[in-house]
């Protein structure tokens, strides 16, 4: 049992290891705001504010293991919610169809970087850069260079909405609980027969109450979070659409044929290219991909500030690529999970809010990302070179 | 004869590995000394200990260099001494002059400026010396890998060595190129400079070493002089520890229909407009045969293998393939893997194996559909299942198939790649170079598994600029030269001597 704790530690401490540093800045935040950090109120706060970068980031985190970058992402979020708000306040066409008019503007803007990306060979950094400047431009002109404001009750429901008193319940919401408790089942169950399957293939497994002492504790820290949301306002829509998302694209990146051939290419291109993967079609869909996220994470940004600004989400795109490396995923590419680009964005999030809560100026608070960053990535090229040193 | 080194009971120990144990070593002034073990046996540790990439303190016992006790903390020190490395892998900056990669670290200066004549006059001098007749502004990338090797060299002479090490120094070198680098080599012996060769090519070190020390699991096994003991059977048994009763399997082939053919294969540079790298080549390989190509580097050998593998070099523009005696086009390696086509690549580092993922991930890259359900979802446990199977029937030398590939020896990496190949149940398999920097007890096991491919049906294509190799393994052997195939030998009559003229002919005139 101990070794096997020291193995946590020591062998996977680069996947612990950044779930270690996000409970310790939890920890931290909470004792310096004297427990405001984990108040109901701020806990619900935390997850509407920041939705959207951990959607950005799902996207985010193909593309960097496919071994480019997106910095256009913030613009595409800005055009995605200025067309969505001239179509529901100036067109008064129904919030349905903005929605999916700005996700298809999302991923046709995701194709057009796609194509220059992987049939014309241009950079990733330079294909979006230009788009940074080339979307953000089409914002401004969409605009007119004015704010839009405000859209219908219901396009304010997606990000800011609700599933409350669904169940009942005395001074907290039943369904919530429900939810969470059905979450934590069906992962603890899945991760059963994940065990299962290992040890009817030989494969190694940790030991017994190793294994029930990380579900136990991962189902009391959701049970405990849940608690807070159903003692605040109830279960988020977004957070069914982040849960939905991470579910879905943690399942491509693992188990799919097209999440394989990612990594594949990342992982080593030529040798991809000689295994057969159609290296160009599966780098246009990363770059269609991300547009789609971003369309979305679009649509979540102007329902939650109420409408569309010219200026939306800009330098966005540097917190969902932060939140990938300090999630592990590696700067050359072929390396990084989505699980951990989310845990990444939280650790981002937690201590933005932290900073916040405690009334630091911007000026500390963008000093303070910058520094975790690096450090982030400094750990993962130490822990690198440790591990390289302990084998050969 | 005076002792120029002595390395006395050096144990290096890393976490949980002893990857030294007692190690002696002793090299005479102005001797080659070559250095023999399998992958993984600790040679490149010792030389990293010698030269100071282990820093003194991180290892046991003494060196002794001119009779004097040495602590090197860094290569620094040790070039100070006289002690110059040369890695298998070139430490040269393709961009830069060779004048400029000889300088790099040492530049020529006056007055806090490089002095670009100095600079080039002195390269020129070096480069005589080591006979490489080249201007010492040209870019490295412009010339060969084997005049990169005595740049390199140059590059070690400029430090004023007295002690020379090189690991695997001809390893990706042609025949002709080899000649000349072990010439070199007997030259600087000639004007008092000693070298330590590690090497796999024993007929090398039978023509070149003075000495050869044996090392085996982190242990010294013993030390040859020249002379009637010491002979390449010995070197092996003490390699292997065991005896090889010869270097390659029996195997009595079981030859049936013809599978493959290609005519007149042509196919055109990527950038060099005008230039065939393939000119009309035409060969055919049947059911049961494992048949060789033999050219020199340059030949042709590598683009004619990836042009015919969905064309995946350069640009086809006339010829023919047949498989099963139906002609058919294919236009991308997905096409050719389907129809049963498998290629080995001859650098497996840089184009065969993603070296951060696991090995089950490597087996099953080219062969994701055979364990996918439905549209698109990988089976895991069937892909783990299926790459534990590759693990025990090639005896991969590792505890699980989730252990990253960067971590396994050649040896192990090459199984991983044949693995991946044999997962595509491919019909032809072209494999190039497929023992390339590996070492005699793991060759010995490739072509096991290469006889075993072909007995089971297998049209079987190796590629090997050993033709030792080709010899010891083929039915038939298709020579190339220049891009157009210059004749072909059934394995009784071929020998090393008539495939060298049929690989050098040049083209008649007409």
């Amino acid at each position: 049992m101990m070794s096997a704790i020291r193995d946590i530690f020591t062998k996977n401490l680069r996947q612990s290891g950044i779930v270690i540093a996000f409970v310790a800045i939890t920890l931290l935040f909470t004792i310096l705001t004297n427990g405001v950090l984990l108040d109901s109120q701020n806990v619900t706060n935390i997850v509407l504010q920041y939705s959207y970068i951990l959607i950005l980031a799902i996207g985010m985190l193909f593309v960097i293991v496919i071994g480019h970058i997106d910095l256009s992402v913030g613009s595409i979020m800005a055009l995605v919610g200025a067309v969505a708000a001239t179509m529901v306040i100036k067109m008064h066409l129904p919030w349905w169809l903005a929605v999916i008019a700005g996700i298809v503007v999302g991923i046709l803007i995701g194709a057009w970087h796609g194509f220059w990306v992987a049939y014309v060979g241009i950079p990733g950094f330079i294909v979006t850069l230009s788009g940074m400047l080339l979307f953000r431009g089409m914002t401004f002109l969409v605009l007119n260079s004015v704010s839009l404001s405000p859209m219908t009750p219901e396009y304010q429901m997606i990000a800011t909405g609700f599933i409350n008193g669904l169940l009942g319940g005395a001074g907290f919401d039943m369904f919530t609980l429900v939810v969470a408790a059905v979450a934590v089942v069906g992962y603890a169950f899945s991760q059963w027969r994940t065990r299962q399957a290992r040890i009817r293939y030989e494969q190694q497994v940790e030991s017994m109450p190793l294994f029930i002492a990380k579900l136990v504790l991962i189902a009391a820290v959701a049970m405990f979070f849940a608690w807070k949301l159903a003692t605040s306002r109830g279960f988020p829509i977004v957070l069914f659409i982040l849960a939905a998302l991470i579910l879905i694209y943690g399942f491509v990146s693992k188990s799919t044929i097209y999440g394989r051939h990612v990594f594949a290419i990342g992982g080593n291109l030529n040798a991809a290219l000689l295994s057969g993967v159609k290296v160009k079609r599966t780098l246009f869909y990363a770059y269609v991909n991300m547009g789609l996220l971003a369309g979305i994470a679009g649509i979540v940004y102007s329902s939650r500030s109420n409408g569309a600004q010219p200026a939306a989400g800009n330098g966005i795109e540097l917190d969902a690529i932060a939140a990938c490396f300090i999630g592990g995923a590696a700067v050359t590419g072929g390396v990084g999970t989505v699980g951990g680009a989310m845990v990444g964005g939280l650790v981002m999030a937690v201590m933005t809010n932290g900073m916040q809560l405690l009334g630091f100026p911007t000026s500390i608070q963008q000093i303070v990302k910058g520094l975790v960053l690096l450090l982030a990535v400094a750990f993962d090229i130490w822990n690198k070179r440790r591990a390289a040193s302990s084998k050969s | 004869m005076t002792t120029i080194l002595k390395m006395e009971n050096i144990t290096k120990t890393f976490p949980g590995v002893k990857a030294l144990s007692n190690v002696n070593l002793e090299v005479e002034r102005g001797e080659i000394h070559a250095i023999c073990g399998e992958n993984g046996a600790g040679k490149s540790t010792l030389m990293k200990v010698l030269s100071g990439v282990y820093p003194h303190g991180t290892y046991e016992g003494n060196i002794i260099f001119e009779n004097e006790p040495v602590q090197f903390s860094s290569i620094n020190d040790s070039e100070e001494s006289g002690i110059v490395i040369i890695h298998q892998e070139l430490a040269l900056v393709p961009l830069l002059s060779i004048a400029e990669n000889i300088f790099l670290g040492n530049e020529q200066l006056e007055g806090g400026r490089i002095n670009w004549n100095k600079t080039n006059q002195e390269a020129a001098k070096l480069l005589a010396r080591v006979g490489l007749d080249e201007n010492p502004v040209t870019p490295i990338n412009q010339i060969g890998v084997g005049k990169q090797q005595l740049v390199e060299i140059a590059k070690a002479l400029s430090k004023r060595v007295k002690l020379l090490i090189l690991d695997e120094p001809t390893a990706a070198l042609n025949d002709t190129d080899s000649a000349h680098l072990l010439d070199l080599l007997r030259h600087l012996k000639g004007q008092g400079i000693t070298s330590i060769m590690i090497s796999h090519k024993l007929n090398e070190i039978a023509d070149i070493a003075d000495s050869t020390t044996v090392i085996r699991d982190g242990s010294t096994i013993e030390t040859m002089r020249r002379g009637p003991e010491m002979t390449t059977e010995r070197i092996i048994r003490g390699m292997v520890g065991r005896d090889l009763d010869s270097l390659f399997p029996d195997h009595e082939p079981k030859i049936g229909e013809e599978i493959m053919r290609v005519e007149n294969w042509t196919v055109m540079h990527p950038t060099v407009a005008g230039r065939k790298v393939s000119d009309k080549a035409s060969f055919d390989v049947r059911a049961g045969e494992i048949v060789g190509i033999a050219g020199l580097m340059g030949a042709g050998r590598t683009e004619l293998a990836m042009s015919l593998f969905g064309e995946s070099y350069g640009r086809k523009v006339e010829g023919d393939l047949f498989l099963h005696g139906k002609p058919v086009r294919l236009k991308n390696v997905d096409e050719a893997i389907q129809a049963g086509l498998a290629y080995a690549t001859e650098d497996r580092k840089r184009y065969g194996l993603n070296l951060i993922d696991d090995i089950r991930h490597n087996i099953s890259a080219a062969s994701l559909k055979k364990i996918a359900s439905g549209m698109s979802v990988i089976n895991s446990n069937e892909e783990i299942k299926v790459a534990e199977g590759y693990r025990k029937s090639m005896r991969i030398k590792t505890p699980t198939v989730l252990n990253i590939v960067g971590q396994l020896s050649g040896g192990n990496q090459q199984k991983v790649v044949l693995s991946k190949w044999m997962m595509t149940e491919p019909e032809v398999l072209i494999l190039d170079e497929p023992t390339r920097g590996i070492d005699v007890g793991a060759k010995y096991e490739i072509y096991t598994i290469i006889n075993a491919l072909a007995d089971a049906g297998k049209a079987v294509v190796v590629i090997s600029s050993e033709l030792p190799e080709l010899l010891g393994l083929c039915d038939r052997i298709f020579t190339l030269a220049f891009g157009r195939m210059t004749g072909q030998l059934p394995k009784g009559e071929a020998n090393q001597e008539n495939l060298m003229t049929l690989m050098t002919k040049e083209r008649e005139v007409a």
